[in-house]
Order: C-alpha cells, then structure tokens, then sequence
C-alpha cells in the first residue's frame, strides 16, 4: 500500500514536474516549510490510561467554566462569557496559538491566511454574529436601517476572475463559449435557488437559515437530505457541463467535499442561505482581510486573552456525582499533567477527537476532509489576458481552487511583491487514502504540483516565485453527507446538556466560521443558564 | 553561395536566345508572377526603412527622402552588377530571392532590435537599405534576361514593367491603409520576406526535375522557417523593443517591481511613459502642471504645509516651490526609482529644476493608499496626481474611503486638487471623481484645461469649506500659461462636458474603473 502510494505520488509529481518544466521553472526548488497541526502533541497521550491518572489525586485547579478548544467556537464560548460580564473560565488549546481553522502566518510583504480567509455579510438573523462585528469596528454605523460595513473590510471589486478558455473573465461562471442551453439550464438554476432562497417552511422559519439551527425543519426541505446533490441536478435535469463545473467548485470550496458526496440540503443551502443584512447594496459581498479570518479569530482572543491556556490539551473528562466536571489536561510545555475541577466543560473541539476524552461522545458517521493551502510569495503581482488581477482567481481547467491575494485589500499597486494563498481540497476518493496521500507527499513535491498548478494559470509569474510554504489540514472540514440532518451522533452534540456542553461546527456539519460562532455563543449561554448566571441573550 | 558567378553550371554563350530546355507557359506565368512579388516586395522594404528611420531619427521629409534616394540609388548599383552575373541566371535569381527574404523579412524588427545597441545608428540603417536595394536592383535585369526569348523583347519590357509598376502601387496603397495599422512594422517585415521566399520555393519546386535543387531549397526553407517564427514572435520583439513600440526613441526605459518607466525623446521633445501611458510631454507639460498647482495654491492664502500624492517626476513639486510661503512638502510616489530617476537623470533634473533635491521637499516612496491611511498632520493644499483609473488597484487611490482619509489630512482652510482624466473623453469618469469627493464631506468643483499632448484635461478641486472653491485664485506672476482670465475660463464647462448624475466610486463598486475602461474604449474605437 506504502509502495502504491510512493509510486502515485512519483508520477504525480512527475507530471507536475514536466508541467512547471514547459513553463520554464524546471527543477527549481523553492525555500518553503511544510506545516500542518501538531501530530505529535496530537498523539501525544495514546498511551496514557487517563481514567486511571483521572483517580490519582493531585492538586487541582477550580474554575467556573472550562473551555477545550481554542477554536472559533471556543473563541467564540470564551467571547460570549466576557460579554456577559463572567470571567471565571479558561480556555485550553493544544497548540501554541488559538484559531483553529481560522488561523494565519505574515513574512515582509504580507500577512496572510493558513486557513478559512473570508466570511460573508451575515444574515439579519446571525444577531450575535452582528453584535460582534459591531464591536470589532468591522460595522462602523448604521445607514437606513441596516449595518453599514466598514469599506476597508469589504472585500473590494475585483471580487472574483475565472480563467477560462485562455483569458481571466469577472465571476466564477463562464460568460462565453456557453451553448443555449448551458445558459438556460444556468437560468433555471439560478431561479431555482432563488426560489429556495425566498421559501418559508410551514414552521415559519426560512428554508435555508445562516446559522443552519434556524433554518425551517419542514419536511419539504429537510427532505432533501436524503440524497445526495449530484443525485438531486440529475433529476432536475441540470447537466450542463459549465453549470456542474461552477457548482462542483462551490461545493469544494465551503464543504471539502464533491457533489456526490454532499447532502443535496447542505447543497442547496450553499446559494439559498444568503441573504446578507447590509446598507449600500453590498449584501452579497464578503468582509475579507489580509490574514483572513484569523482578523476575527484574533480579536476574539484579544478580549479574552488572560484566560487562555495555550499548549494544553485536555485528556480526559468526567462529570462529577456531586456536579461539576473532573478534567485532565496535558500541558505540553511543562510536560505535565494538570487536574481541573470545573462546574461546567465546554467542549469546543471537533467530535472525532472529543469521542476519545469524554465517554458518551459518538462520531459515527462523520467524516472529514483533507486540505492543502500554501502561501506562495511573489515577486510581483500575476497578471494575465483579460480582467486585471482580482481577490479570488481560480481556473475553470484546474483541479484545484484557485488563489486569493493576500495584499488585495491594503495595497493600490499591482504590480509589487505579493503572498498568494492557494487552496485545494482533498476531495476525490475516500477522505483516509487522501489524508494518507497528503501526509506522505513531501514538501518538493508538494511545491512542484503547486507551481505547475499556478503557471499554467499565470505563466507571467514565471520566475516570480520566491518561496512555497505549505499547510496540510488532516480533518480540514466536516463533510455534510446525506442524512446529516439526522445523523445521531450530531444530534446527541446539539442535545449535551450540563455539566458538559459541546460547542462546535460540527454540529451544524458546515465548518464554517459563522456555523462555529454560533454554537460557541449558543453554548456559552447553555452555561451561563446552567449555572444560574443572569444574561441577556445575544440570539 | 555566390550571387556574381556560377562555378558549376557550363557557361553558355552571354547572349544565347532561349534559355534551358523544358520551359512551358507555366514558368513563364509564375515568372511575370514574380515579378509583381517582387517589386512589391521591394517597395515595402524602402517603405519600411524610411517610417522606421523617420520614427527613430525624427525629421520624416529628410529620412524619407535621404532613404528613398539611397535605397533608389542602391538598385541602381545592383542594376549596373547584373552584368557580372554570368551563366545560371535563374539560379541567381532565386539566391538573390532567398537573401532578400531574409534582409528585408528581418529589417523592421533588426532596426528595431539594434536601435538600442547600435553606436550609430544611421550607419546601421543605410547599410542595409544599401543592401537591400542592390539586392533588389538585381531582380529585374535578371528577370529580363531569364524571360528573353520566352517573349518578343517589346511584350516582354511592356510586362515586365507593367507588373513592376502594378507592385509598386499595390505596396504603396497597402503600406499606409493596412500593412501599417494592421500588422505593425515588424509583421509587414516578415510577411513580405515570406513573399520572396515563396518565389524562390515555387521557382525551385518547378525546376526540381531538371536539376538538383537540395541545398537552395534546404536554404530557402530555412529562411522561410526564420521568418515563420519571427512572424510569431513579432508581439514580443515588439514588446521587447520599446521603440518599435513608441514610434519614438527611447533614452532611458527601465522596468521597476512597480511599473514600466519608460523616456523618450524626437527633437527636443521629451516624454514619459508609465506602463506605455503618456505621464507628460516636455512640450506642454507646463500647461497641465500650472493648471494643476496654482488653482489650488492661489486659493490658500499663505501654503506652508503641502502634500503631494504621486508626481514623482518632481514637475508639480517644481511649480509648488515657486511660492516663497511654503515651508515644507511632502511628496508619496510608490516607486523609489522613479523618484531617483528625477533626482539624478540631468535632463530631467533640467526639467523640474531640481525640485526632488530641493531641501524643504522630502520624498517618501510608498503606496499612497496605505500611506493616508496611517498619516498624520494638516496640509494647507494637497495634489493628487495619480496615474488615470485604469485598473482596480489605481481605481482604489480615487474612493470615497481614500478621499476621507486626505480630508483629515486637509486643512479647514485647506484645498486639494485632483487630476480627473478628461472630461471631454469621459465625462462620466471626470464627474465620478466630484460627485464622489463630494460623498467623503467635501466641497468639489471641476476645471479643465487644453493639453496638446493629453487633449482636453480635467481636475477636480476640494476643499472643507465651499467659500474656498467659489473665490477667485491669486496667481503668480511669470507664468507660462496662467493668468486671472485663463484661469477663470477653465471653471466654464460647456454642454458637451457639462457635469452629469454619477455613481460615487467605493472600494467595493469600483464604478470609476468600469465607468473609464467603457469611456475610452469607446474614443480609441
């Protein structure tokens, strides 16, 4: 298996070599690291027996509220504790800086994003999501009505380029080169999600909500869940080559995964949940920022910093008989094993990994999607026929997902040295052989198959590669696969009730940032409830 | 090979009545054929070497007339070496043909290409306008030679200088009607090279039974192969030789990790370009940089403090430090060689008389966008010279987010100007920059100006105060092209420019990029 993979691999890298070799870049290694989570900090404590070490006593600490998981939805939990005045919690996180997904690095020409880089104008019912973006200046007033958004923030025109059929055109769908019926079966398409995106279910919930929780539970939609989005146009009859193209890429982009493989709900939602809530007609826009969304992560975790606890994991968990929450935690600076005793645990950590610490977790059923992002720097800004050079490029002729510009936003020269930040989505094939793949590649292969992927879009940056960094995300995203709806392990996330609340993405299935914010806020304010503490909801 | 003598074939009697054995009506047609090909062929080259020569060394009545003498002269030369040509005139012929596809295919781009390397140029060019008109001198005594016999010597002068007259008219119609707008010198070249070439492949294709035929056939694919790919490289042998894409010498080009800067001079004229977009003209730019300045500084009653954005060649800084009340200016242009360039090259040292060096102007090279952003402090007038919308990134330097930035920079009794592009080309661009100073809390009013080099020209000035805009201007004395009665004249815009409804520019609508690029597309057709 070890050798099958070694010999995918070589020719892989083979072809992407001859690739990156006719656009003139050959053999050329380029400076770069290869990063990706701390596996071994992960793995750290296979062996330990921690319900044992649990019983071994030791000095404790007390806390109000344990958090553990510095991601956006721990981040969220601990943001949603301050703001209500509680300041008795700590927030664990196993590596050195919180984020999670939402995390991001910066060299001399830019910062730049590691992970998720954008999120889009939230819905009027995203309340704390607003409340928040309010007081990190990201909504600076408010203008007939609505929010008025920071322009700095917006992410500004150009938003999107696709390169197709030789030249770079605005958008991500074709303009031209489209037979009649690509462009009626794109009409269709677009009423037919626009139709979803206005429906009402008979609870009186819109059809498609952002956060997903708010969204209707008639049958006439959740319904959808039971096949998959592939099966779903099919019998819809959208078959149209660019029409499945753009839709694919869609798919990839906010889910990881294919459209075989996506709930035709989770597929849907994607063009019918958004309804951006924003004055001067920029609802449909996106707030971007040079390091992506580790903007919000940060100043989420800048309000709550004297509470973090980086570099520690938690081991192991058990509500007490008397109340409360025993918990172990590692701490993998000191070497050292800790004992918390918390009145409550928010457990703000993907499912696949909480299963191990707390008993009663399930994640059967939930499957991950493997990532690769890489910063490339340039010395120069790409270019290429047709529309100038735009936030989000992407290739109709690649596999993979394109790149966004991480100076876009901060500079007014386009000609200077920039930091792409390129994305592709581990989605064909079984998510394990993938993960497997991904992690045995090394980084020169890596490198070569990004270069080549990115001059055959931009051979003008011939010779302006200055260095690839890559990242890979083992369990990048959760997959939202049919039946997720009612998948019983995600319910029984959504149903913890104290001492131990769970607060994830998982458990909207979506590994979003607004989906993770959420269900942070949402578990927070299960807590503060728990614990008797009197707050005003932000939902 | 040799073009004066054939070695190998027999010689056979110089005056001997009908040449090789085997001759049709064919050959003969393909022959009076050649001789249209050739004689248009050899129009173009002359046409050719005399625009190139008038584009490089200015003056076009002289480089015409000198090139078009020494090139005429020229086939004279070859005319009078014909009679050293003994034997196998139609092998010369087509060794002739080969060698002319070759020197006239690669001209253009060769003159180009060397303009820049050459110590003299006109050495260069009349060397090979010599060449090449010897060259083509020998065509027609040889065709007549070769046709003798084929035809009575009264039908055969009477084609042979038909279908020599008949070229020449088609190459001199198509020279200036197509070839030159259409294709571009270089591709002219090669096409016309390709042309000989075909002659002298048709011409050995048909011989190729009664005589071996290899290696002139092998040197005439070659030839023709050269030019194929010169035809396909044409773009960029273009692109790579500036001055075949100025039409004017270059004296300084220069590729920053910014932009393109690009100087050019024909006679006394200096220009620059940034990305092959004029900046200024040496000839006129007085015009545009007083209008651009004093409107602004003539409505501040003593300007201390001065910001400029963009202007890196130092020629608004010149006209700014005229005014003996400003103390201090500080001047943002992205890119450091630009500014150096200014400061060090003496002609153009000359021309902003030094004003970069100039000990109350400091100069910071950054992204203005940026530089607002984090700037403090209060400037009595502000000049924004940005290069013209043309892409996002520029279009960001003209948002209502980048205006409310300067604006905090500005002054309460403060005025900015800013360059607006033309209000006669695109209006709704030059009303987008007002309407959208007006969003940022500003007051606006427009002018315009007549630049020879630009055409009719726009500003936009601004200011907090309203009362500012609407006063009239004290202006110095001594200008070139200002006075109080000019300056009046500019604020006057008639219907055809006159102000209409427009969108604000935002950072998310870019409306000014979109509203430009239609604009002028539109003018340039």
């Amino acid at each position: 298996m070890t050798l099958d993979i070694g010999r995918r691999g070589v020719l892989a890298g083979g072809l992407a070599a001859s690739l990156a070799g006719c656009a003139g870049e050959g053999d050329k290694r380029w400076p770069g690291k290869l990063l990706g989570a701390d596996f071994d900090r992960g793995h750290a404590l296979r062996d330990l027996d921690p319900a044992r070490a649990l019983a071994e006593t030791g000095p404790e600490e007390r806390v109000g509220v344990l958090i553990a998981g510095g991601g956006v939805a721990g981040l969220a939990t601990g943001w949603r504790l301050a703001e209500a005045g509680f300041d008795n919690f700590t927030l664990l996180e196993l590596e050195d800086e919180p984020g999670g997904n939402a995390r991001g690095g910066a060299n001399t020409v830019s910062a730049f994003p590691w992970g998720a880089h954008y999120l889009p104008i939230p819905n009027r019912e995203a309340k704390a999501l607003i409340h928040m973006l309010k007081q990190f200046g990201m909504i600076i007033g408010e203008e007939g009505g609505a929010p008025l958004y920071d322009p700095y923030q917006i992410c500004a025109d150009l938003e999107e380029r696709l390169f197709w059929q030789g030249a770079w055109q605005e958008g991500l769908y074709p303009a031209t080169g489209l037979s009649a019926d690509d462009s009626a079966q794109r009409d269709r398409f677009s009423a037919a999600m626009a139709a979803f995106s206005r429906a009402t279910g008979r609870d009186g919930r819109p059809a498609f909500a952002s956060p997903m929780a708010l969204s209707s539970r008639d049958e006439t939609y959740t319904a959808l869940d039971g096949g998959t989005f592939a099966a779903w146009l099919d019998q819809q009859h959208f078959t149209s080559g660019p029409l499945r193209a753009y839709i694919r890429y869609c798919c990839r982009d906010d889910y990881g995964a294919e459209l075989e493989h996506v709930s035709a709900w989770a597929g849907i939602r994607y063009f019918a949940c958004r309804r951006g809530w924003a004055a001067r007609n920029v609802s449909d826009r996106e707030l971007v920022w040079p390091e992506g969304n580790t903007r919000l992560s940060h100043d989420m975790a800048k309000r709550i910093a004297p509470h973090i606890c980086p570099a520690q994991s938690l081991v192991h968990a058990a509500p007490q008989e008397g109340g409360g929450v025993l918990a172990l935690a590692y701490d993998h600076k000191a070497k050292a094993l800790r004992r918390y005793r918390a009145d409550a645990l928010v457990l703000a950590m993907p499912q696949f990994v909480a299963r191990h610490l707390v008993a009663g977790i399930s994640a059967q059923g939930l499957t991950y999607a493997p990532w690769v992002v890489a910063n490339i720097t340039t010395s120069r800004c790409p270019e290429g026929p047709g529309v100038p050079l735009a936030w989000d490029n992407v290739s109709a002729a690649s596999d993979h997902l394109g790149y966004v510009v991480a100076t876009h936003q901060t500079a007014s020269g386009a000609d200077g040295p920039t930091v792409l930040t390129w994305y592709t989505a581990l989605s064909q094939g079984k998510p394990e052989d993938q993960r497997r793949m991904m992690l045995t590649r090394p980084l020169a292969e890596w490198q070569r198959l990004i270069a080549a992927d990115l001059l055959a879009m931009n051979p003008d940056l011939t010779g302006a590669i200055q260095s690839i960094d890559v990242w890979r995300w083992g369990h990048a995203m959760i997959r939202p696969t049919p039946g997720f709806l009612t998948n019983p392990a995600r319910l029984a996330g959504e149903a913890l009730s104290g001492p131990v609340f769970h607060a994830h993405s998982d458990i909207s299935g979506l590994s979003l940032f607004e989906e993770a914010h959420y269900r942070g806020v949402l578990a927070a304010e299960a807590t503060l409830s728990f614990l008797d503490t009197p707050y005003e909801s932000l939902l | 090979m040799s073009v004066f003598s054939d070695d190998e074939a027999p010689a056979p009697a110089s005056d001997s009545p009908v040449p090789a054995e085997g001759w049709s009506r064919t050959h003969a047609a393909i022959l009076l054929l050649s001789v249209l090909v050739v004689a248009t062929c050899g129009l173009i080259y002359e046409l050719l070497a005399s625009t190139l020569a008038s584009y490089l060394l200015g003056d076009s009545v002289t480089q015409f007339s000198t090139v078009i003498g020494t090139y005429l002269f020229a086939m004279g030369v070859g005319s009078y070496l014909s009679r050293f040509v003994r034997g196998d005139e139609l092998g010369t012929f087509i060794r002739v043909e080969v060698m002319i596809a070759m020197l006239g295919g690669w001209s253009a781009a060769g003159l180009f290409l060397a303009y820049p390397l050459a110590d003299d140029f006109r050495l260069l060019l009349y060397a090979l306008v010599l060449l090449i008109g010897m060259l083509v001198g020998l065509e027609i005594p040889l065709l007549i030679r070769i046709l003798r016999g084929r035809f009575a010597f009264r039908e055969l002068v009477s084609n042979v200088l038909t279908y020599d007259y008949v070229g020449a008219l088609i190459a001199s119609l198509a020279f200036p009607l197509f070839l030159v707008p259409h294709l571009g010198m270089i591709r002219t070249g090669m096409v016309f090279g390709l042309a000989n070439v075909a002659v002298a492949i048709a011409l050995l294709l048909v011989l190729r039974e009664q005589r071996r035929v290899g290696g002139d056939l092998l040197a005439s694919a070659l030839v023709a192969v050269s030019l194929i790919v010169g035809l396909c490289l044409a773009e960029r042998i273009q692109r790579y030789s500036e001055v075949a894409y100025y039409g004017e010498g270059v004296i300084h080009a220069r590729s920053t990790p910014y932009q393109r800067i690009v100087l050019t001079r024909r006679g006394g004229e200096l220009r620059l370009y940034l990305n092959g977009n004029l900046q200024f003209s040496s000839r006129d730019e007085y015009r545009y940089h007083e209008a651009l300045v004093w409107p602004v500084l003539g409505r501040v009653a003593a300007p201390r403090h001065v910001l400029i954005l963009g202007g890196g060649d130092g020629l608004a800084a010149r006209e700014v430090l005229k005014d003996k009340s400003v103390q201090h200016i500080d001047l943002v242009d992205l890119d450091p060689e630009m500014t150096r360039m200014f400061r060090q090259t003496a002609q153009l040292v000359a021309l902003n008389r030094g004003s970069l060096s100039d000990p109350r102007l400091s100069v910071t090279n950054a992204d203005a966008f940026r530089w607002v952003r984090q700037a403090r402090g209060s400037y009595d007038a502000v000049l924004i010279d940005f290069p013209d919308p043309t892409e996002y990134s520029l279009g960001k330097l003209y948002t209502e987010s980048f205006y409310r930035e300067v604006s905090r920079l500005l002054a309460p009794d403060g005025v900015m100007v800013v360059q607006s592009t033309s209000p006669l080309v695109a209006p709704r661009s030059y009303w987008t920059v007002a309407s959208t100073l007006e969003a940022s809390g500003l007051a606006a009013r427009g002018y315009h100006v007549y630049v020879p080099s630009f055409g009719e020209w726009g500003y936009t000035l601004a200011a907090h105060d309203p009362a500012r805009l609407a006063s009239a201007a004290v202006l110095p004395a001594g200008l070139k092209f200002l006075t109080p009665a000019a300056e009046r004249l500019m604020f006057d815009f008639p219907p055809d420019m006159a102000r209409r409804a427009t969108p604000v520019n935002r950072l998310d609508n870019q409306a000014l990029v979109r509203s430009f690029s239609e604009e002028w597309s539109h003018y340039e057709g």
